[in-house]
């Protein structure tokens, strides 16, 4: 999974959906956003701390070259190395190099993004590595052979039932659909993998450039198990994750947890300086940060559209999301789902593969309210709209050619005055067949789009005459 | 001094909801609120704005701008979503330092959504309405998120006397319509249809109330489907209701 598609199909993914996935995902984002409002009303500062962030964010990416450069010099004088990757063949490249260099066997992974992104867990597997993801979720979803339906709840589509059945059937274990005893299943399977990998990998949630510093936020330990035990650790973090100093960091991380499951702050919040100095020290022989680039240097050149990468990935966007709420992270083809995967996705894939995204949404803007860092989603769904349908700069139009000229009429006919004032006139004489106490119930096609859900309200415009009978009689 | 107003009546307004507009104007007219009516009004551009086609969207706003830019008076509609584009969206269509974008810029100052005009500009609350019924209210998007509008309805339908208020769970959750979204989607539509028609259904109100006609079809058509007698009615239509004039007049919604 996570495999680079070559055409989301959104629409059709909607007219079959799962029945138990919407459940589930409400479920587990109601209760977030729940303890997410707690927060909130916890911190009068928090509109305050939302402008600061989103200040924070904008300012590094218009000076990324600048951060990027400082956090490579920092993380190699404190013993790291560094390897830049223009894309997800490059990015895989690099991190089979370095294991291969190191006779890797087995990998130990923490739950990570930017590896979903480069579909890295294939590319280890077949070259012979054994890789373990050791997040409860992923390692859930790994079993299962998809990939995250959620930004930080990845298996946040599964009933527990579900999970007990999966545990049961791959792992020979008789599983009972308890929380508690599963994630016991889990922890004994992974034990023994932290002891036997060579080589652990992770993600990012931030780059300290101020001393080359790397966060990782979890929920489990797992990520201190896999950045400390084996010799070795790889990072692979996207550019855009990088931040000036300590200070801003704070502020960023006041926000995250908040906004991803309602949490004060994470259980771990790790801050790794590059490898062990000295022996008896804690920590791998070497650290290794690759950084990805896969088409975000490309997002930064669209003064518009460059706003996406303020995204911090606290999926806070999704938990709210009444589309993402009924439909699930799958819908929408790629490593990341809902509002931010709906914008993020055509970006770096490209309108022509995932042109249905950015039309995945109400426009209701309840994503920008809850965005920690203020990523204007809807306005970039607009702005991607139009390209989808326009073209602009960055890419010719991909709707099709019936879409383009019906809408460029029924401009033409709004367009015009009188033109419309007829057509009004005439809207209650056509439609007269099907109308029923006021309503349409059925309607011919393209119009049975609407009926099929719910019926049209009769045509029924009268307020004209109105407004001239009454102006005459003064 | 009297104030005047233009009335901007929106398409889906004029299409569907005409006794809304009938309404609107009785009541600014109560509250001693001259109306104007420009003739040549059409459509202001949102769906096409919405569904990417921004040229097309340029067009009819650059003839929106020209139509209501004949008068300086205030221009109030009954749609927090055409009030949004206006507001917020001409100002995206015109790069700055177009004559386009400086009327843009003058006219978004000046138009108002129907609930935020009495709030805001002519400093009212109590309409003297009078409306003897249970209501459910649902939070348009666009009104809610769009304009920032999160308690002028509320506060107006709250001095409605008879009217009793009954809390709606979901209140901001969108109801699905999202314009082209509908459409697009329909089965996403239908689903969040379908979770707001229930927590209408479970308040044991006999109308729900919104300030979008956008909202009204979808919903309406969601009750009306789900063979429900619960009616949505716009707020407009509540606010204009008084003891002498017989209360709600509308088609068969």
């Amino acid at each position: 999974m996570s495999e680079r598609p070559t055409y989301i199909k959104f629409g059709e993914y909607t007219e079959h959906i799962p029945a138990n996935i919407p459940a589930a995902v409400q479920q587990a984002t109601g209760r977030f956003l729940d303890l997410y409002q707690t927060r909130v009303s916890e911190m009068p500062q928090w509109e305050e701390l939302r402008q600061a962030a989103s200040d924070i964010r904008l300012h590094t990416l218009e000076n990324l070259d600048f951060y990027l450069e400082k956090m490579e010099q920092n993380v190699r004088a404190v013993g790291g190395q560094v390897h830049w990757t223009a894309d997800a063949a490059q990015a895989r490249a690099t991190v089979l190099e370095i294991a291969k260099e190191h006779n890797v066997k087995t990998a130990v992974k923490v739950k990570s993004m930017a590896t979903e992104e480069i579909g890295l867990n294939h590319a280890l597997e077949a070259a012979g590595i054994q890789t373990y993801e050791t997040d409860l979720g992923e390692f859930i979803i790994q079993l299962m052979g998809t990939g995250p339906s959620h930004i930080i709840v990845p298996a946040v589509h599964l009933k527990k039932e579900e999970v007990a059945d999966l545990f049961t059937q791959k792992l020979g274990v008789k599983a009972p659909p308890d929380p508690v005893k599963l994630t016991a299943i889990a922890r004994a399977t992974l034990r023994e993998k932290f002891l036997s990998a060579e080589m652990g990998i992770s993600g990012g949630n931030f780059l300290v450039a101020e001393t080359g510093t790397l966060v990782i936020v979890t929920n489990e330990g797992n990520g201190r198990m896999c950045t400390t035990m084996p010799d070795l650790h790889v990072a692979v973090v996207g550019v855009d994750k990088v931040v000036p100093d300590w200070e801003t960091l704070t502020v960023l991380l006041k926000l995250l947890a908040r906004s991803a499951t309602g949490q004060k702050l994470s259980t771990y919040t790790a801050f790794i300086s590059g490898p062990r100095r000295a022996a008896g020290e804690n920590g791998p022989k070497e650290f290794h940060l690759v950084l990805l680039d896969n088409g975000r240097s490309k997002i930064l050149e669209d003064p518009v559209a460059r706003e996406t990468l303020k995204c911090i990935r606290c999926g806070g966007c999704l938990n709210v999301c009444p589309v993402y709420k009924n439909v699930g992270g799958f819908a929408y083809g790629w490593f990341i789902s809902g509002p931010i995967g709906a914008i993020f996705s055509p970006q770096i894939l490209g309108t022509e593969a995932a042109r249905e995204l950015p039309f995945a949404s109400s426009l209701c803007g309840a994503c920008a309210d809850v965005c920690p860092v203020k990523v204007p989603i809807p306005k970039i769904l607009l702005h991607l709209r139009r390209r989808v349908v326009e073209g602009d700069q960055f890419a010719p139009p991909s709707a099709p050619v019936v879409v383009r000229t019906g809408a460029k009429l029924g401009a033409f006919v709004l367009g015009i005055p009188w033109l419309y004032r007829f057509g009004t006139r005439l809207l209650p004489i056509f439609t007269a067949p099907f109308r029923k106490d006021g309503w349409m119930p059925s309607l011919p096609a393209p119009a049975n789009l609407w009926t099929k859900v719910r019926p049209f309200p009769a045509f029924r415009a009268n307020f004209r005459q109105w407004w001239a009978k009454r102006t005459k009689r003064g | 001094m009297t104030q005047k107003v233009q009335l901007f009546i929106t398409c889906l307004g004029e299409q569907f909801y005409p006794t809304v507009l009938e309404g609107m104007v009785t009541l600014l007219e109560r509250l001693g609120v001259e109306c104007q009516f420009p003739n040549a009004q059409t459509c202001c551009g949102q769906p096409f704005y919405n569904s990417g086609f921004q040229s097309e969207a340029g067009k009819l706003a650059k003839t929106w701008l020209q139509t209501f830019g004949q008068s300086e008076a205030p221009i109030v509609s009954p749609s927090g979503s055409c009030v949004n584009m206006v507001r917020h969206h001409y100002l995206e269509l015109f790069p700055a330092g177009t004559p386009e974008h400086a009327q843009a810029v003058a006219i978004a100052q000046r138009t108002y959504e129907f609930t935020e005009y009495l709030v805001h500009v002519l400093n009212v609350t109590d309409v003297g309405a009078y409306f003897p019924h249970k209501v459910t209210y649902h939070a348009s998007c666009h009104v809610l998120r769009g304009l920032g509008l999160r308690t002028e309805a509320k506060q107006l339908l709250g001095a409605v006397r008879g009217l009793e208020m009954i809390p709606l769970n979901g209140e901001e959750t969108c109801c699905g319509f999202g314009g082209v979204f509908s459409v697009v989607y329909p089965e996403i539509s239908r689903a969040m249809l379908r979770d707001k028609v229930q927590n209408i259904l479970a308040t044991g109100a006999e109308m729900v109330v919104a300030s979008d006609a956008g909202c009204l079809m979808n919903i309406g058509g969601g009750l009306r489907k789900a063979g429900s007698s619960i009616r949505a009615v716009h707020t407009i239509e509540i606010l204009a209701a008084t003891e002498s004039n017989g209360g709600l007049k509308r088609g068969a919604q």
